[in-house]
């Protein structure tokens, strides 16, 4: 009786083992015939890309992603068809890093990228593989305030004062909030304080954090849908978007001094060279600098890289509150100062000395 | 001489329960510890005893306790009805019971905080009239594990309800037993096994409850870190052996409740069945 049951089990494995096996065969042959086809005839198959990007970026890629599609058809004669995946910078760095095949990543900062580069799939010196350190379009962080501003919020400074609420992510468990905390250092440091007492600043400006969300968008739902605090330190582009769903209901303040946000692009490499998409994800890539990307970029709220485009966006402002976005498009203050990571001796030396465990960000809550 | 047993197939259907655990439970846990064996010893216990982490061990333990309590006590209140009771949208009300286990917890935690702001029309309600913050402190977490362990509890109860004798009742009543005495002596000792149970596993689903509660919570260090956010940071900081003792921490702290709960209802049930 035993042994029957057994053997039709076994059997049941190895035919189905066989019919898979038939059936990876079957795959992998009209594959080939695909390619071969492909060097013969026009009849192309569609070359699929996937790009592994953050939050704020669906509009804009979404946009792009038609832009480059026909531009590669055209001049390439190759129909691509790019996958989008979004999700908090850092997450999307790990499932990357573990094994989720991505043919590029557009992520949030430099540190996120170097993380799959150590899992062995971006070979090293990635940020010079494209123009300006491989971050095709930038931000910056902005203030967000609630329409009128009643607080009277118009700089850092501001931010440490008893009365005022503020709402930002958790920069150790959200990549993109380590700028919005470098930016409020770097103006603690600009006006002269000694590192002791821009600490002291930066401890009292995180007492007056309402809600310390995990990520971006919470951060902004608490904000915007929960109605908590009194500022919001966003990325610019967030903070425009906000502008756009939300007319008469908040104004951007522009601070004195922020940051340079520098989201960085990159091949994965190694996934590419797999699927043998290597060039179409190179192109992709290269294209966001071409004119026309840099204006879906601009359309978008980031700042171009390519300066003539930017100077398009630019306006002279005789306020630094931006109370709705103007109709001629022209969105850009460029009345900030702006440092960038470099000033804190790049992402590996700011993470160490501020967000790893036991360093300054966990210090400023001890009591 | 193998001794036979009356129901066949025991040899594969042991190799199955073995393979699945092994794939579903005992091989991810074993990744657990070996990534926690990266550190030294002291390195391990430093990690897992810093006072941020402490404290995040406090605030989760502390306030899944009181939501599973709080549970315990609705839970049966609600499974009561449901058996005891006929009325209009028994049925409905039954199926809504299971929601919190299929809604994803950030949607439930996301609309738990948008109600229970001072902004919001229940949180406004008890702010304006009693001064009581609700989102973003504590007591908002024990409320979003409510939600979170409140069918576990039902879910054990009803059946067990279900199959009390109600002449077990009857004959309470007969022998002079108010209705009082009848529920304490009768029912109550009946339930408790599968109360505890329930109790039990709303508690260790609550201790590891992430994703609604980081949107409620605020996520204060020391007042409102759960610990399962702290292992989120680790992750973040892509540090996975800090990580992982913290989540090892967690998972003991589970199976001592876990055993806790099986002797509990083993000795419940021994005396409850007189063979104590």
């Amino acid at each position: 009786m035993k042994k029957r049951l057994l053997s039709v089990l076994l059997t049941g494995a190895l035919a189905v083992s066989s019919l898979t096996a038939c059936g990876t065969a079957a795959v992998s042959a009209s594959g080939a015939s695909g390619t071969s086809n492909a060097e013969g005839t026009e009849e192309k198959p569609v070359i699929e890309l996937t790009n592994v990007s953050y939050d704020p970026t669906r509009e804009l890629y979404a946009a792009y992603n038609e832009v480059f599609e026909a531009y590669y058809e055209e001049n390439f004669g190759q129909r691509v068809e790019v996958t989008q995946s979004h999700g908090g910078s850092g997450k999307q760095a790990l499932e990357v890093a573990n094994g989720l095949e991505a043919d590029v990543v557009t992520l949030a900062l430099e540190g996120d990228v170097q993380v799959v580069s150590d899992a062995g799939l971006i070979d090293a010196g990635f940020t010079s593989e494209f123009d300006l350190d491989s971050s095709p379009y930038t931000s910056t962080i902005v203030f967000l305030v609630r329409s009128g501003n009643p607080k009277g919020i118009y700089d850092w400074s501001d931010l440490i004062r008893e009365d005022v609420g503020v709402i930002t992510p958790n920069p150790k468990t959200s990549g993109g909030a380590m700028w919005n905390y470098l930016a409020a250092w770097y103006f603690f440091e600009q006006q002269g304080q000694s590192e002791e007492e821009i600490l002291d600043s930066i401890r009292k400006l995180y007492g007056n954090v309402v809600v310390l969300d995990s990520g971006a968008r919470g951060a902004t739902t608490s904000f915007v849908e929960n109605k908590q605090g009194d500022v919001l330190l966003a990325w610019e582009n967030e903070a425009f978007l906000s502008l756009k769903e939300y007319p008469g209901e908040y104004e951007i303040v522009v601070p004195s001094v922020s940051i340079l946000c520098q989201p960085t692009v990159a091949v994965v490499d190694e996934v590419a060279e797999k699927h043998g998409t290597t060039d179409v994800a190179t192109e992709y890539l290269r294209y966001l600098y071409s004119n026309e990307a840099q204006d879906i970029e601009a359309q978008n709220f980031y700042r171009p890289s390519n300066t003539e485009i930017y100077n398009n966006y630019v306006f002279t402002a005789d306020s630094n509150t931006i109370t709705e976005i103007p109709e001629d498009g022209r969105w850009i203050n460029d009345n900030i100062t702006l440092t960038d990571i470099n000033h804190f001796g790049g992402w590996q030396e700011a993470r160490a000395k501020h967000f790893a465990d036991g360093a300054y960000f966990d210090q400023i809550y001890e009591q | 001489m193998k001794r036979k047993s009356i129901i066949p197939g025991f040899g594969i259907s042991f190799g199955i329960t073995i393979s699945i655990l092994s794939i579903v439970v005992l091989i991810p846990l074993c990744s657990l510890v070996v990534f926690t064996s990266k550190l030294s010893f002291s390195e391990f216990l430093y990690t897992v005893t810093r006072p941020r982490v402490m404290s995040g061990y406090y605030v989760s333990i502390s306030t899944a306790l009181v939501a599973s309590l709080i549970n315990a006590v609705m839970g049966m209140i609600l499974a009561w009805i449901l058996v005891r009771y006929d009325f209009p949208g028994k049925r409905f009300i039954d199926g809504i019971i299971e929601l919190p286990f299929a809604l994803p917890t950030a949607v439930a935690g996301i609309s738990l905080t948008h109600m229970t702001t001072t902004n919001g029309w229940v949180g406004k309600f008890f702010y304006d009239l009693f001064g009581i913050r609700i989102a973003y402190t504590r007591l908002g977490i024990t409320v979003a594990l409510i939600f979170i362990g409140i069918p576990f509890v039902v879910r054990s109860v009803q059946p067990v309800l279900e199959k009390i004798d109600i002449q077990y009742e009857e004959a309470a009543y007969i022998m002079g037993a108010d209705s009082g005495t009848t529920f304490r002596k009768v029912i109550f000792p009946e339930l408790l096994p599968a109360l505890i149970s329930g109790f039990t596993l709303a508690f260790a689903r609550c201790i590891g409850e992430y994703g609604s509660v980081v949107f409620i919570a605020g996520n204060t260090p020391y007042e409102t870190e759960i610990a399962p956010l702290l292992i989120m940071s680790e992750l973040q900081e892509f540090d996975y052996s800090a990580a992982t003792s913290i989540a090892l921490v967690m998972l003991a702290i589970a199976f001592v409740i876990l055993s806790v709960n099986a002797l509990l209802q083993a000795s419940v049930s021994r005396r409850v069945n007189g063979l104590a």
